[in-house]
C-alpha cells in the first residue's frame, strides 16, 4: 500500500458530502488517485506481487469472477446464432474502423441536425476543458455522472474538482471506489475488489448521510444509496455520461445500464454531455440489433439489462435540452495506425475478457496501473499510451502489460466481438522486443533468446546440447529434482522443483532404438 | 502408415519417455515412425516471448527438416505436445510473412496442414479410441490451454482414456483453468505464476489421483514441480505415457517426492 | 488547425492516409482491405409475433426480472389497472393515453395527465418524485430478453414520467410482442429519433458481491399487463 503513497500528484477525489472530517482525511483505497489514469504504480509484475499478498482481495475477487462467468455461460449457451452473432459484431466493428472518418462526419452531421453540439478533442486535457466550459456556462458546480470509462480514462473528476466543481458518480460500484478514494479495478464491476463488510464500513464512513444502523445486506447496502443519490438526482442541473454505442447514420447514442442512475441522468437535468471515444461507433441503427444482443450477456450474464437509452440530439419537452457531445481521440489514433493491434478499438467494454482471465483473478485489477485492467488492459493501455512512450518505451511500466499473460486464449473465446488477444499481446511483444534492439544496453533476456536461437535452429547443435545436459543428470540426487537453482531459474525454483535432466535425451534413445530395429532385436 | 516425429525439444531434453511412449504406442498399432533428426524446437517460445527475428531460424529449421511431410513422404507429422502443434498451425506462418520470408510461410503452411497433435492423430485421423491400453491406476487429466482453446482438441483425450483398460479416471476441478506457466511468463511473472498454480495442484489433489495426465509436457513440469515442492506424491505422466502402458509392457509409475518421514 | 480537423487527420493518416500528417505517435498505418459484413444471424424468432409461444417466453422472461405480469382481455383492463393503481394515491399518466383505462380508479387516486409542451410542463421533478405510480402504454415487446421498449409516443409520454415514481404500471398489447432483437430493432427503426427506454425489469445491481437487488434508480416496481 504504502508503495504508492509516494507518488507524485496524488488527489484526492471525494466531493466533500458532510461526512465528518476526521474519517474522511484518512484515504481509505489502496491506490490514491493518480495524475495519470492510463499510467501509475509500478510494473505489472512488481505491482502483482503486492496484490497477490492480499487474501481478502482474492477471496473477493474469485468469488465474483467464478459468479459471473457462470451467469455468463448460461445465458450465451441459450442464444442459438451466437457465434453467427459474433462473427457480424467482429466485421461490423472491422468496418467501422475501415471507414472511421466518413462514419464519424455523418454521426456529427446527424448530431449536430437534431440540435446537439459536437465538440473534438484531441487528448484528456482538451476534453476536459470542454467539459469544464460547458458546466461553467451553466454556472453549475456539481455535476451527476454516469459511469463511463473514457472519462475515468481522461480524469474528469480531478480536473473538475481542480475547477471547483463536484462530479457524482451515480452508479453504485463507482461510489463505493469514489467515496473510498480508490480506484476502479474492473471495467464493468469498478468495486468487485470490495465485499459487504468493507462496502458498508466505507459508507458510514464516507456517505455523510448513511444510517448509523447500516448492516452488511447488499440490499440495504443500495438502498442507502438510492436514498443519498436521489436529491442529486432531482436538482442536478448537468449531467456528464459516456456512451456505449453512437449510431453514425441517425445520430443516435445508447447507454446501456442497471440501476436507474443512467436513466435520471440522461432525463432529468437540462443540460448533457456526453464524452465518447472515436471508436465507439456502429454504421448503422439497425446493427443495434447485434450490439444489443451481444453486449448485456457478455458482461451482466443476463438476457438484457434492466435499461438501455437511446437519444437522438435534443428532443424538445423530454430529457435535456442542451446536448453536447465531445469524440475523444486520446491516443486512440495511435492504436489505429497499428495493423495488428488496432482490433482492440473493437472492443465493447463488456469485461468478460476479465471475468474469465486466471491472471486477472489473482491480481486483481490495481496492478495493471491503468483504468483499463486485465486481458482489454493488457492490449489496450500500453498502445493508448504509445506517444508517451508506452509499449515502445523501454522503461515504461505499461510495456510490461502484454506479458502479463499466459496466453491462455479464454479471453479470444468470450468476447463477443471476437478481438483475438493472444495473437496481439504476442505482437505487442515483439514491438516491445523491436523497440530495445537499438539500445545498448544489456539485456540477459536478449542475450539468452539468440544463443538459444543458435542452439534451437540445427539438430545436431541442439543434440549435443541435450547430451551435455545429460551430464547433470547427478544433480537430481536421489529424488531427481533440482529445488535450488541460479538466477534466472531461481524464480522458477521458489516454488516449484525443477527435473533433473534424464541419463539419455529421446534422441540418444532413438538411435538406439532405430539400431535395434535394423539389427531385427528389440523392438 | 509412415508417421515423422517432432519430439519437441523439451520433451527431447528433458522428458524423453513422451516422445519414447509416442513410439512404441504407433508401432504398437502398426506404423512406421521416423525421427527426423535435424529436428530441435518449433519456435514458439522466442515467438512468445516477443523475439520474432530469434525465431526465425529455428521455425526454418523446422520447417525444412519436415518439409518431406508436405511433399509426401511421410503421411502425417506427430507431435506429442497440444502447444508446439498450436505454434505450428497459427504462428510459423505469420512470423515468416513478418519477416518478409513468403515462400518459407507458404511450406510452414503446408507442413502445418499434415500436422497433428497426438490425440488429433490417433482419434481424427486413426479413427481410434480403444488403442488397447492397461493402466490400473487412478489418474485426472488436465486439459492444456493450447490443447483446448488453439487446436480444440475437445474431449478427444479423455475419449482416449476412457478406452483405457482398468483405470480409474476422476475429474479434475476447474479443469480448463489455466495452470500458470505460460512459458516464459512462470519466470517474468513468478508470483502471479505460483498463485496460479496454487490452486491448480491444489484441484489435483483433492482429486487423489496417483497420476495427472496432460498433452504437454511444458504445463506437466508446471504442475509436476508444484506437485513435487510440495511432496504431494502426485506424479506426471505424458497421455503418450499411458496409451503405451499394457499389461505385458506396463508403464511404471514416475517416482515423486513424498511427504518426509518424521524421525 | 483545428481539433476537428486534426483528429480527422490522424484517423486518415491511421488508415494509411498520405498528406495528412501522423497520428499524435508519429505514426502512419496501413490501409485497411474492404471488410464483408456477414449477416447469418436470426432476423426473426421460430413464432409469429403475438403468437401463444412468444407471449408465453414474455411473460417467463419478465418474471425472472421479478417483475409482476397479469394476463387480462381488452375488457379486463380497467380493472386489473384499477386493482394494480388502486392505493398508489396518485398517478402520472402520458397525455394520449387511453381514457377508458382509467375508468374504474377509484375516485381516492389522483390522476395527473402529463401535458408535455416545452419547458414549462407541468411536473418538475421533484414534482413526480411525489407522486405514486406511473401508467404507460409501450411500442414493441421482446420475448427472448423480456425486454418493453418505450419509444416516446402519446401513450408512453416522455422519459421523466416513466422513470421517478417508484411503480411503473405498463399495459403491452400481445400484437406488440415480437420474440427477437432484430424484429424489435426494425418496428423501432421506423422512429430513430425518438428517445427510448428499454426496459427489462426493474432496476437492478450487482455491484456488491454479484449479488442481484431489485429496486434501485428506477422504480422499484415494474407491474406489466399484457393484453390479449
Ligand atoms: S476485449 Fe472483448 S471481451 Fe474484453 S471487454 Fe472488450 S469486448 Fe469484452
Amino acid at each position: 500500500m504504502s508503495t504508492f503513497l509516494g507518488l507524485p500528484g496524488l488527489r484526492r477525489r471525494v466531493p466533500d458530502d458532510g461526512a465528518t472530517a476526521a474519517s474522511a482525511a484518512e484515504p481509505w483505497g489502496a491506490v490514491p488517485h493518480p495524475d495519470e489514469p492510463l499510467r501509475w504504480g509500478e510494473s505489472f509484475p512488481a505491482a502483482a506481487k503486492h496484490t497477490l499478498k492480499n487474501e481478502q482481495l482474492r477471496k473477493n475477487l474469485g468469488h465474483a469472477t467464478r459468479t459471473i462467468r457462470g451467469k455468463r455461460a448460461a445465458v450465451v449457451d441459450e442464444v442459438p446464432d451466437w457465434e453467427a452473432l459474433r462473427d457480424t459484431g467482429s466485421a461490423v466493428k472491422e468496418q467501422v474502423m475501415a471507414q472511421l472518418p466518413d462514419l464519424l462526419a455523418q454521426l456529427e452531421e446527424n448530431v449536430t441536425a437534431r440540435g446537439g453540439v459536437v465538440h473534438w478533442a484531441r487528448d484528456a486535457a482538451e476534453a476536459n476543458r470542454i467539459v469544464t466550459e460547458i458546466a461553467q456556462a451553466k454556472g453549475a458546480d456539481e455535476v451527476v455522472k454516469v459511469k463511463s470509462m473514457a472519462t475515468q480514462e481522461i480524469g474528469l473528476n480531478e480536473h473538475l474538482a481542480d475547477e471547483g466543481i463536484a462530479a457524482i458518480e451515480t452508479d453504485l460500484a463507482e461510489l463505493i471506489v469514489q467515496l473510498a478514494d480508490d480506484m476502479p479495478s474492473h471495467i464493468l464491476v469498478p468495486a468487485i475488489h470490495r465485499n459487504r463488510a468493507e462496502i458498508r464500513d466505507i459508507f458510514l464512513a464516507r456517505m455523510g448521510d448513511a444510517p448509523p444502523d447500516l448492516s452488511d445486506v447488499p440490499r440495504e447496502l443500495a438502498m442507502a444509496a438510492r436514498a443519498h443519490l436521489r436529491r442529486k438526482f432531482l436538482s442536478a442541473k448537468v449531467a456528464v455520461s459516456g456512451a456505449n454505442f453512437g449510431v453514425a447514420d441517425t445520430g443516435t447514442l445508447a447507454v446501456v445500464e442497471s440501476e436507474g442512475n443512467g436513466r435520471m441522468c440522461l432525463t432529468l437535468p437540462e443540460t448533457l454531455v456526453t464524452v465518447m471515444g472515436i471508436e465507439k461507433l456502429i454504421p448503422t441503427y439497425t446493427d443495434l440489433e447485434v450490439f444489443l444482443q451481444l453486449l448485456p450477456r457478455s458482461s451482466t450474464g443476463e438476457r438484457m439489462n434492466p435499461y438501455t437509452s437511446l437519444w437522438t440530439g435534443v428532443t424538445p419537452g423530454d430529457g435535456p435540452q442542451e446536448f453536447h457531445l465531445v469524440l475523444l481521440d486520446n491516443g486512440r489514433t495511435d492504436v489505429l495506425a497499428d495493423e495488428v493491434g488496432r482490433s482492440a478499438l473493437h472492443c465493447i467494454r463488456c469485461s468478460a475478457c476479465l471475468n474469465v482471465c486466471p491472471v486477472y483473478e489473482r491480481v486483481g485489477g490495481h496492478a495493471y496501473g491503468s483504468v483499463y485492467p486485465g486481458p482489454i488492459g493488457a492490449i489496450l493501455t500500453p498502445q493508448l499510451t504509445a506517444a508517451s512512450g508506452g509499449v515502445s518505451g523501454a522503461d515504461d511500466v505499461n510495456a510490461s502489460l502484454p506479458y502479463a499473460s499466459t496466453l491462455c486464449g479464454a479471453c479470444y473465446d468470450v468476447c463477443p466481438v471476437k478481438i483475438d488477444i493472444p495473437s496481439i499481446l504476442v505482437d505487442l511483444r515483439a514491438r516491445e522486443v523491436d523497440a530495445d534492439r537499438g539500445k545498448h544496453k544489456v539485456d540477459p533476456w536478449r542475450a539468452a533468446m539468440k544463443a538459444a536461437s543458435w542452439v534451437m535452429s540445427d539438430g545436431g547443435r541442439f543434440g549435443l546440447a541435450g547430451r551435455a545436459a545429460t551430464l547433470g543428470h547427478g544433480l537430481g540426487g536421489r529424488d531427481g529434482v533440482i529445488s535450488k537453482a541460479p538466477p534466472p531459474a531461481s524464480a522458477w525454483t521458489r516454488d516449484r522443483d525443477l527435473p533433473a535432466p534424464p541419463d539419455e535425451t529421446f534422441r540418444q534413445w532413438m538411435a538406439e532404438h532405430e539400431h535395434g530395429e535394423q539389427d531385427g532385436g528389440e523392438r | 502408415m509412415r508417421i515423422a516425429l517432432a519430439a519437441t525439444c523439451i520433451a527431447d531434453t528433458l522428458f524423453p519417455g513422451a516422445p519414447r511412449a509416442t513410439v512404441r504406442l504407433l508401432e504398437r498399432l502398426g506404423h512406421d515412425v521416423v525421427f527426423p533428426r535435424g529436428q530441435a524446437c518449433c519456435g514458439q517460445m522466442h515467438v512468445n516471448t516477443g523475439y520474432l527475428d530469434e525465431a526465425v531460424p529455428v521455425i526454418r529449421n523446422h520447417v525444412e527438416t519436415f518439409a518431406p511431410a508436405a511433399d509426401g513422404e511421410w503421411d502425417a507429422v506427430v507431435v506429442p505436445s497440444g502447444s508446439c502443434t498450436g505454434s505450428i498451425r497459427h504462428q510459423q506462418a505469420m512470423v515468416c510473412r513478418r519477416a518478409g520470408l513468403d515462400d518459407l510461410a507458404s511450406t510452414a503452411e503446408a507442413v502445418s496442414a499434415k500436422t497433428y497433435e497426438l490425440s488429433e492423430l490417433l482419434v481424427d485421423v486413426l479413427g481410434l479410441r480403444d488403442v488397447g491400453a492397461w493402466f490400473p491406476h487412478r489418474v485426472t487429466y488436465h486439459p492444456t490451454c493450447h490443447s483446448l482453446r488453439m487446436l480444440r482438441v475437445g474431449d478427444k483425450p479423455l475419449q482416449l482414456l476412457r478406452a483405457v483398460t482398468d483405470i480409474d479416471l476422476v475429474e479434475l476441478p476447474e479443469a480448463e483453468s489455466c495452470c500458470g506457466f505460460g512459458g516464459t511468463f512462470a519466470l517474468k511473472n513468478a508470483d502471479t505464476s505460483a498463485a496460479m498454480l496454487a490452486d491448480k495442484t491444489a484441484n489435483v489433489r483433492s482429486t487423489e489421483a496417483q497420476v495427472v495426465t496432460a498433452g504437454d509436457y511444458s504445463c506437466l513440469m508446471h504442475i509436476g514441480g508444484g506437485l513435487s515442492r510440495q511432496r504431494a506424491g502426485v506424479g506426471t505422466m505424458h497421455l503418450a505415457e499411458i496409451l503405451a502402458s499394457t499389461r505385458e509392457e506396463p508403464t511404471p509409475l514416475p517416482r515423486t517426492r513424498t511427504p518426509e518421514v518424521a524421525r | 488547425m483545428s481539433a476537428r480537423e486534426d483528429v480527422l487527420n490522424r484517423v486518415r493518416a491511421a488508415l494509411g492516409g498520405s498528406g495528412v500528417g501522423t497520428t499524435a505517435a508519429g505514426k502512419i498505418g496501413t490501409t485497411p482491405g474492404v471488410v464483408e459484413v456477414p449477416r447469418a444471424y436470426r432476423a426473426a424468432g421460430e413464432h409469429e409475433p403475438g403468437s401463444p409461444e412468444v407471449l408465453t417466453q414474455l411473460v417467463d422472461r419478465l418474471e425472472d426480472y421479478q417483475a409482476h405480469v397479469q394476463v387480462v382481455s381488452e375488457d379486463e383492463l380497467p380493472d386489473a389497472v384499477a386493482e394494480v393503481l388502486g392505493g398508489a394515491g396518485s398517478v402520472v399518466v402520458p397525455s394520449g393515453l387511453e381514457e377508458a383505462w382509467l375508468a374504474p380508479l377509484p375516485g381516492d387516486v389522483v390522476v395527473h395527465r402529463d401535458t408535455h409542451a416545452g419547458p414549462d410542463s407541468p411536473l418538475g421533478a421533484t414534482d413526480l418524485d411525489a407522486i405514486g405510480a406511473v401508467l404507460t402504454a409501450a411500442r414493441v415487446a421482446c420475448s427472448e430478453t423480456g425486454t418493453i421498449v418505450l419509444d416516446g409516443g402519446p401513450d408512453q409520454g416522455r422519459r421523466a414520467i416513466s422513470l421517478v415514481p417508484d411503480v411503473h404500471l405498463c399495459v403491452v398489447r400481445a400484437d406488440q410482442v415480437v420474440e427477437t432483437i432484430p424484429e424489435a430493432v426494425r418496428i423501432l427503426a421506423a422512429h430513430p429519433e425518438r428517445p427510448q427506454t428499454w426496459i427489462s425489469g426493474p432496476s437492478a445491481t450487482s455491484d456488491i458481491e454479484l449479488d442481484r437487488v431489485e429496486g434501485v434508480h428506477g422504480p422499484r416496481t415494474l407491474h406489466v399487463l399484457l393484453v390479449t
